[in-house]
């Protein structure tokens, strides 16, 4: 994975000393909240509601362990001994100090990580898929193009005042394990006739209050073009982006505004004049930086396992993906045991999975948006052995992709902008799910829950979403039904009136039972609902 | 003659220029593109700044404000202007604060005129926040500053 | 009634005005009156709490407070999915406080 050079080191360094003295100046009160405000942002630190959260950037959902170790340290140290993974392969913490803020940022700054640009109107951190590098169905490792993003990114200094926040999306398989049309660019990296590699550009989607998948403006860019393109997209998005309401800031409202053929002939005039500028990096820089990323040495071994325990063939079936070498496998520790909150790991879980990563994964980890955690490359002969050490610790779940490994964000328990919480229902559901032994018979089914319209939860997105909403003062929760933020994306459609706490655990039963009532052959949740439609669910909610 | 519009050299707080301060009277993008004689213009943020290329030429003074400081817009003004070879002063004005200031001063600002006046030494030490920069931008230009990218392959 | 209530800048706890100052605890809060804006006012220009706003607020029997407000009902008891973090942790009536 990428290491820091003395360059890349000294920007980190110089953000830490810059964002001390911004701590100062406002505690000094040379600052007033809202001029410091977006310098906090900048630096992932949000006011929430019982303390000062910060967010720490996990570019591209890539850590080692010596990171993973620090993250376990800074909860122990910092905060309340865990922390929070989240929708975007970050993390956050939910009890921090002002006054500790920049020690942290420093504690980060010597494992070579940070908290830049993890909030605020900027270019946020850049995601990929968790598989990235390991997995058998991508065409490159899509990493070393989010890195080249990153570094371009990370101060920019024309888009450090955007309208809106901005999200940017690599991947590099056909399959969309990263919501990658749901971002404001979605890049996949892809192969043209000539047998080129080149980036194909989707600009203006996301989820929010107004959820839009991105259209595709370009088909090919080549590689050596790649900065130069995501530059004038964002210019034009700068200078044209609206500003007079934030609820209509963001790149999609744009892109929808001016029609998706005007926005692309913008940008590609843009495009055209900022080659003839020059603003892409050298190409050796790109060859740098993936080398970064060339294969550990793997090793052949046995290419099947022991599966006569129960519970552990049922892990392996649910929680491991398959790699690109056949020896291997990668393992997903989930972080959804049965009601528990979903995402939350102790300082000691996470220092464990380093220790894991080390002895098992070339010491590497991933972060899923699904707020898992990804040890990419396990030798399918340490499965057994990895397994033990994982359901010891309570985080041997077997439930990838069940509906008891929902998404669901901090909500009302912990986040100021949240209208309803969203993790009791998540550990409802999931115990409930559990004791009627129901999972299993549904298979594959994304329930996410967002506790307020920013959808952080991304419920626009779940074949199952639910929308926590106020209704005078009372928490209130709206079904959706049909949404998929794969390859197959679609946008969830609400079922109808809305339900209580109680109701929508109730009603999530009863669309289930549609399903299996319905279902034919192997169909998924998502298969049955495509082919019957809203119908008969609607039926069995409010009939 | 009486400006209520721009602002005076007395109100620049920071000039990275050798040349005389200039002092003229700034008129609106609208005004200078219908006036052959004016030397000094004032962009707002909504405004194209692209129009004003035809009369680079004959500008001595652009001024950029900025209302607000999260109003982001100004900064591809500027560098849209150096792009197209304005070498002429570009003054930021306005909501111009100490932690916009090393930004400002990569996108091709040269002058500096805040409402409120700058701690000297805050400012100072914005300005000298980044030993060196990823992208490339105004201040890589011309061969004036290598981007760390380039740097690593000297 | 009317209470104050905001987070204090360096710790960012939750702070409660209580006529006289700041407190972690609800029940000191003390009702404002017409006087909430100006007395905001001083105290974030004092540095003294971050990000306050004025909130509706009852008095009940036993003399604790109760936000109108679910949002500020959870700030004022914590997370309720971790009562352990809670300011009333050993108090199993505390969640039904909230809810």
């Amino acid at each position: 994975m990428y290491q820091y050079d003395q360059y890349d080191q000294a920007m980190v360094d110089a953000r830490v000393e810059e964002f001390r003295d911004q701590a100062r100046r406002r505690l000094e009160g040379k600052l007033t909240e809202d001029q410091f405000k977006p310098l906090r942002l900048m630096n992932g630190l949000y006011l929430q509601l019982h303390a000062y959260m910060l967010r720490v950037a996990i570019p591209y959902g890539t850590l080692n362990s010596r990171q993973m170790t620090a993250l376990g340290d800074i909860a122990d140290k910092y905060d309340r001994g865990y922390g929070h993974f989240t929708t975007r392969q970050n993390i956050q913490y939910n009890w921090i100090k002002l006054e500790d803020a920049a020690d942290i940022l420093a504690d980060l700054a010597k494992v070579e990580m940070h908290a830049i640009q993890t909030s605020g109107n900027c270019i946020r951190n850049i995601s990929s898929d968790h598989f990235a590098g390991a997995t058998f169905d991508e065409l490159v490792d899509p990493r070393p193009y989010a890195e080249l993003l990153r570094q371009w990114s990370s101060f920019h200094p024309e888009f450090t005042y955007l309208p809106r926040k901005f999200k940017i999306c690599v991947i590099a398989s056909e399959r969309d394990r990263a919501a990658m049309r749901l971002h404001d660019i979605g890049i996949q990296i892809v192969k043209n006739e000539a047998g080129e590699i080149g980036a194909r550009f989707f600009v203006g989607g996301g989820m929010g209050r107004t959820p839009m998948i991105a259209p595709m403006i370009r088909n090919f860019v080549p590689l050596d073009q790649l900065i130069t393109y995501a530059e004038a997209c964002l210019r034009v998005y700068n200078r044209y982006g609206r500003r007079d309401n934030k609820y209509k800031a963001r790149i999609k409202i744009l892109v929808h505004e001016l029609g998706k053929e005007e926005y692309t002939r913008q940008v590609e005039e843009e495009f055209a004049h900022m080659l003839d500028i020059g603003v892409e990096p050298p190409r050796e820089e790109l060859a740098r930086i993936a080398e970064h990323f060339a294969d550990p040495t793997f090793e052949y071994g046995p290419k099947t396992v022991d599966r006569s325990d129960p519970d552990f063939a049922l892990w392996v079936d649910r929680n491991t993906h398959r790699h690109k070498h056949d020896s291997y496998v990668s393992a997903v520790i989930s972080l959804k045991p049965v009601g528990g909150i979903p995402g939350d790991a102790t300082g000691e879980q996470m220092r464990l999975m380093a220790q894991l990563a080390k002895r098992y994964s070339f010491d590497e980890i991933r972060i899923m948006h699904t707020q898992n955690v990804v040890l990419p490359h396990v030798q399918i002969v340490n499965l057994p052995a990895l397994w033990s050490e994982l359901d010891a610790a309570g985080l041997g779940a077997p439930n990838m992709d069940t509906i008891e490994d929902m998404i669901a964000c901090p909500g009302l328990d912990y986040c100021a902008l949240a209208n309803a919480r969203s993790i009791p229902l998540a550990q409802r559901i999931s115990e409930a799910f559990d004791a009627s032994g129901k999972t299993e018979k549904l298979g594959e089914l994304k329930l996410k829950i967002s506790g307020c319209i920013n959808a952080c939860g991304h419920h626009h997105a779940g074949h199952i979403g639910i929308l926590g909403v106020d209704k005078k003062g009372v928490e209130n929760y709206q079904l959706s039904l049909g949404g998929s933020e794969a390859e197959d994306v679609s946008l969830a459609k609400i079922t109808g009136p809305g339900f209580t706490e109680d109701g929508v655990i109730e009603a999530v039963e009863k669309v289930t039972d549609v399903y299996l009532a319905r279902k034919e052959g192997e169909e998924r949740f998502l298969d049955t609902y495509r082919r019957i439609g809203m119908e008969p669910f609607k039926e069995a909610l409010y009939g | 003659m009486d400006n209520p519009l721009g602002t005076s050299p007395d109100e620049v707080q920071f000039r990275f220029r050798e040349d005389e301060v200039a002092d003229h009277a700034t008129v609106t993008v609208d005004s200078c593109c219908d006036q052959t004689n004016a030397t000094a213009v004032r962009i707002e943020p909504g405004d194209d700044a692209r129009v004003l290329l035809p009369f680079l030429d004959r500008l001595a003074l652009v001024e950029v404000n900025f209302p607000g400081f999260a109003d982001g817009r100004g900064y591809s003004a500027a560098r849209i202007l150096r792009e197209a070879g304005y070498t002429g002063e570009l003054r930021a004005v306005g909501d111009v604060l100490i932690d916009q200031l090393s930004h400002m001063r990569r996108c091709g600002f040269d002058a500096f005129a805040p409402d409120k006046p700058l701690d000297e030494e805050d400012a100072a030490r914005a300005f000298a926040t980044w030993g060196n920069v990823y992208q490339r931008a105004d201040d890589t230009s011309g061969g004036r500053r290598k981007t760390i990218a380039e740097l690593r392959h000297d | 009634m009317k209470i104050l209530t905001g987070n204090d800048l360096k710790t960012g706890d939750v702070i409660w005005w209580t006529g006289n100052g700041w407190s972690r605890h609800l029940d000191d809060a003390a009702d404002v009156g017409e006087h909430g804006e100006e007395i905001l006012a001083t105290e974030e220009a004092a540095r003294r709490v971050n990000v306050p706003y004025i909130i509706e607020a009852t008095r009940e029997d036993d003399g604790s407070v109760r936000p109108a407000h679910i949002k500020d009902r959870v700030r004022a008891l914590g997370p309720t999915v971790r009562p352990d973090l809670t300011l009333r942790p050993k108090d199993p009536a505390a969640l039904d406080w909230v809810i």
